[in-house]
């Protein structure tokens, strides 16, 4: 019973289908990278190696997919960030690329449509959120960006004085008071 | 500070980042009251980190992590997200992270919508079984939640958990069934899941599930995706009508209006095995994804036809136009891939132009495609020999290319298949190898080829020129492979005994090498040489039995082990010789997934039967035969058995699966009913057979002496003691349980399975002429089948000889050759003729022991 044969080509039934997500700059550098598969490029040492080499094949040509080092990669750039996903070179390329969508819409709403490095620096606590979001452990949690950004994007101190209701305002000095005369 | 300049801050902040720094910022999380925005900025700074693949000590870890559940206080919504995260990312390496746990429950169950989905994920990450039953009824709750964030975040938690405590998950499943339907996709596609994978051993009630659901219509394109993978591996299990149903809706999901399932469906639909099924629909479906806009479709289109080549060449080739338009397409993936799909499909006048197409992006695409080219092209070569001159050129020019270890050996293999199966190819092929080993720097590579041109370099009109590549590497290599020169040099000698002055002053020349074995490999082979005897040259240069390797250090290694004393020589002929490639791997033509190296059968089981108290005593192991049912597939219990072939003796391995989830065995064993003559030594029981895990029983038996009486049947019953157990838990309850048996269906000893075969080789004759003073054993028989090329199959099937060993058009001969498990060689031979309607068959088998010559006629008759 032991099985030495490969098993039939079917896409397996699963859901852990996201292998990885990763957002590099234009030096091919990372900014932000998660890795769902512990058999797949467990050390962030390999992990770099990848991403350079996918980098390398992937800047030039801008050609949405490319297979490498037995993944499916799909990818999409904006003036200096690339957006990949990768799965098994055994899943189905449109859930994957349904995935990237997700991802860089999310993104892009979240960052105002200014898709670019500063811009995403700025707000990358809101993107890991995202991530985080998008795909649980290579699962995909939700694919609709309005409903990741609604739960990403939480701007609570942000708002200036002048927008904020004088409810708000009392509130907040309050808390501070309260916190002053503790101390 | 201006707006701008605190930008640039931030950036550089996070270019220079330092963790000494951060740690000591990360104790600002101790101050009161906690000022999120701060918090928020230091937290990010320490995830980025993280995520850059900084490494942090268990005690930095836990060090941060306690810092950081002090910010537990903070009401921000962004803040508390990231402490979640931050839990998340922390909990591998830090300790004494469930001290959370209360705080995570408390917002997992609490008013705010914003936490409690990702408050779920982070207590799940961080819980253990025991924890889990605490919260069970929350997460329950949470699966019918009405907000669908928290139902998915449920669901999707309880099959990361459903790895670790199966048993627990599946209490959940009433409440997930409950959802499947849900209104918001995801949820029903995160609840499919959970409780498809919860059944997945029980087929029948998958199969109640897929057919409910495939006529309910879902919401998510997902979880359709999902049904279809599962539709689509019932249709696969079952291969008669009762499969209807699945592949019927999955073409009906072809109609679908979301791409995703559209694709997923016509994948399915190429990919199940059932194969004279009409696929037009399906192929028709990625014609048009082949036109699509998108390069990832495209992909999936043309990805999905290649596969379809192996089994479909006509379906593919009806698509010819949709992928002749992708040949020039920029993602060369896509272009590749409609290339050696019209090459694997088109004809013999199309080749050269999508050789010139293909060569002019050649350099701009990965190894992985460069070797599904080679694939595609080796196999152009045995399509159409007469291509082969443009063919080889074409490789040898790759060759030359700059390239990885593995396109290069897909190459020279692809140049190697061509030598070795198309006379004409020969010349050029050998002379695009020697080419190439003047210039290659992978010695692993250039080892195999120096082999090769000793084995087939002789053959060729002209075999002085190789001399002259392979004496080179002798003068300008390393080590290793001036010894395989050397090996490589003295087959020529061998075989040609016009050359074998020369080759004798070259070899003469290496025994002064350095390296160790190149002057040992120059001396053997020029003692053996010098000897002029023409036996002796065959046995030792070049008809060279190569031992399974990892067999051989085995035996090799008990043979030192073992208490007898060493006098007695080890003999090589005990352990078997490298299974040849009887086929080649049927593979799909553009297939790109690396895949399993072959492992030996020998192999496979030599570590399970280690077990067996003094197996080192029975010597090296002979053959391992393939298993065999001695159940109804399905039934509660399941036995296989394997029969392992020692010199002397006979082990049975009894594979046992138990299938019942509720029965825990116990003292597991076989009652044998030998035949006679056979001595039973012992027998190893399996002590527990727990659901759902093989295990084995083993019988070592003692072969009779007179090989005749080793032919019979063995007759076997499993018994053992049945206890109850909790299906759940999987532990038994308490009381003694009961001792219960079950029969097996009956075992026999063959005579083919006592030897190892093999078919002619070239210089068959010469050795059954050689053979002539041995015992032989003869006799006609009349055979049954009523067609000579059916007998002949037939009686190469019951010897145990490849169908190879057939030759003969209207006289069928077999000629064989073969091991008997002490070592003792056999030679046969069959003479078939068609006379009067009915199949005579003359038998003649020779061999140095006259009984075993005769068994192998018994094992006919």
């Amino acid at each position: 019973m032991v099985h030495t044969t490969m098993e039939g080509s079917l896409f397996e039934p699963t859901l852990y289908i996201v292998k990885g997500m990763c957002i590099l700059d234009n030096d091919g550098n990372r900014i932000l990278a998660k890795y769902y598969d512990k058999d797949i490029m467990p050390t962030a040492k390999e992990q770099k190696a990848f991403e350079k080499n996918l980098f390398n094949k992937t800047h030039r040509a801008n050609a949405e997919i490319i297979m490498l080092e037995g993944l499916t990669c799909v990818y999409k750039s904006n003036v200096d960030l690339f957006f990949y996903v990768m799965g098994s070179s055994h899943e189905n390329e449109l859930i994957l690329q349904s995935v990237l969508n997700t991802l860089y819409e999310s993104v892009s709403i979240l960052l105002r449509r200014n898709v670019e490095r500063r811009v995403l620096l700025d707000n990358l606590d809101a993107v890991m959120l995202a991530f985080d979001e998008i795909c649980d452990g290579g699962v995909i949690l939700d694919t609709d960006p309005t409903s990741i950004v609604g739960r990403a994007a939480l701007r609570t101190e942000d708002v200036p004085l002048g927008e904020q209701t004088v409810a708000q305002v009392l509130q907040s000095a309050k808390e501070q008071l309260k916190w002053s005369l503790l101390k | 500070m201006s707006r701008r300049d605190k930008k640039e801050d931030e950036d550089s902040g996070f270019q220079n980042l330092d963790k000494t720094t951060l740690l000591q910022e990360a104790r600002y999380f101790n101050s009161t009251p906690v000022i999120p925005r701060k918090c928020i900025h230091i937290l990010t700074k320490i995830l980025y980190l993280l995520n850059q693949g900084e490494k942090l000590t268990t005690q930095e870890a836990t060090d941060i992590f306690f810092a950081t559940t002090k910010l537990f206080q903070s009401k921000d919504v962004v803040l508390r997200r990231l402490v979640y995260l931050t839990i998340k990312e922390l909990s591998p390496m830090a300790q004494d992270v469930i001290i959370v746990t209360s705080s995570l429950t408390k917002d997992m169950t609490g008013k705010e919508d914003l936490y409690r989905a990702a408050a779920i994920r982070a207590l799940c990450t961080i819980t253990d079984s025991t924890m889990l039953q605490a919260i069970e009824r929350y997460m329950k709750q949470a699966i019918v939640d009405t907000n669908p964030a928290v139902s998915s975040a449920a669901l999707v938690s309880a099959l990361h958990l459903s790895a670790t405590v199966p048993d627990l998950v599946r209490r959940w499943v009433m409440e997930a069934q409950g959802v499947i339907t849900s209104d918001n996709a995801m949820v029903s596609y995160h609840a499919l899941a959970v409780v498809a994978g919860a059944r997945r051993n029980d087929r029948l009630s998958t199969v109640k599930l897929v057919t409910k659901l495939a006529r309910t219509p879902l919401r998510s394109s997902y979880a359709i995706c999902l049904l279809i993978r599962y539709a689509a591996k019932l249709a696969e299990e079952d291969q008669t009508d009762a499969s209807e149903p699945y592949v019927e809706f999955i073409e009906s999901c072809l109609r679908h209006k979301s791409e995703i399932v559209v694709y997923e469906a016509a994948h399915a639909i190429v990919n199940l095995r059932k194969s004279a099924r009409d696929l037009a629909q399906a192929v028709s479906v990625l014609q048009i994804f082949c036109g699509s806009s998108k390069a990832t479709m495209r992909l999936a289109g043309a990805r999905t036809l290649a596969k379809l080549t192996a089994k479909h060449p006509n379906a593919v080739a009806a698509c010819a136009v949709d992928l002749e338009n992708l040949i020039s397409d920029p993602n060369r993936s896509v272009a590749t891939l409609a290339v050696t799909t019209l090459l694997a499909t088109g004809a013999e006048s199309s080749i050269d132009r999508l050789m010139k197409q293909i060569s002019s992006f050649m350099s701009e695409i990965s190894d992985e495609f460069k070797i599904v080219v080679v694939r595609a092209i080796r196999r152009l070569c045995s399509k159409y020999p007469r291509k082969h001159q443009s063919l080889a050129s074409f490789l040898a020019g790759m060759l030359r290319d700059e390239g990885g270890l593995q396109y290069k050996t897909a190459i020279a293999d692809a140049i190697i298949a061509l030598v070795e199966e198309n006379p004409d190819a020969k010349e050029t092929g050998l002379a695009h190898l020697c080419e190439f080993i003047e210039d290659c720097e992978h010695a692993s590579l250039a080892v195999r080829i120096l082999h090769i041109l000793g084995r087939e370099g002789p053959k060729a009109r002209q075999p002085s020129r190789y001399i002259r590549y392979i004496y080179n590497r002798v003068i300008l290599e390393s080590g290793p492979v001036r010894a395989a020169a050397v090996s490589a040099v003295a087959r020529f000698g061998a075989a040609r005994p016009e050359l074998l002055p020369n080759i004798s002053v070259l070899l003469a020349r290496c025994q002064l090498d350095d390296d160790d074995e190149v002057r040992d490999r120059a001396i053997y082979y020029s003692a053996i040489l010098d000897s002029g005897d023409a036996q002796l040259i065959n046995d030792y240069i070049i008809n060279v039995p190569i031992p399974n390797p990892v067999l051989l250090e085995r035996a090799l290694q008990d043979y030192l082990n073992s208490d007898a004393d060493l006098s007695e020589p080890f003999n090589l002929a005990t352990v078997p010789t490298m299974a040849e490639e009887t086929q080649e791997p049927k593979e799909a033509p553009v297939e790109i997934e690396s895949r399993a190296p072959i492992v030996s059968r020998e192999e496979q089981y030599a570590d399970q039967i280690k077990v067996i108290p003094g197996i080192e005593k029975l010597g090296p192991i002979f053959k391992t035969c393939e298993s065999i049912d001695l159940t109804e597939p399905e039934t509660e219990y399941r036995v296989q058995c394997v029969k392992h072939i020692f010199a002397r003796h006979l082990v049975l391995q009894f594979e046992c699966l138990n299938t019942l989830s509720d029965q825990l065995l116990e003292k597991v064993h076989i009652r044998l009913e030998a035949a006679p003559g056979y001595k039973m030594l012992i027998e190893v029981p399996c002590e527990q057979l727990p659901y759902d895990k093989q295990g084995s029983v083993f019988c070592v038996l003692e072969f009779p002496e007179n090989p005749i009486e080793t032919l019979g049947t063995f007759g076997a019953t499993l018994e053992f003691v049945v206890r109850d157990c909790d299906p759940t838990t999987g532990l038994p309850d308490s009381g003694e349980g009961y001792a219960d048996t079950y029969p097996l269906e009956e075992i026999e000893v063959s005579c083919a399975e006592q030897f190892r075969t093999r078919a002619a080789s070239d210089d068959w004759e010469a050795t059954w002429e050689r053979a002539a003073s041995a015992e032989e054993a003869c006799d006609t028989f009349g055979l049954s089948q009523s067609d000579v090329g059916e007998a002949a199959k037939a009686v190469c099937e019951h010897l145990g000889l490849p169908k190879g060993a057939i030759s003969g058009d209207a006289v069928k001969e077999i000629r064989g050759g073969g091991v008997w498990r002490g070592g003792t060689p056999v030679l046969v031979r069959a003479r078939l003729v068609m006379a009067g309607g009915a199949v005579t068959m003359q038998l003649t088998a020779r061999s140095p022991r006259e009984d075993i010559a005769t068994l192998l006629l018994a094992a006919v008759g």
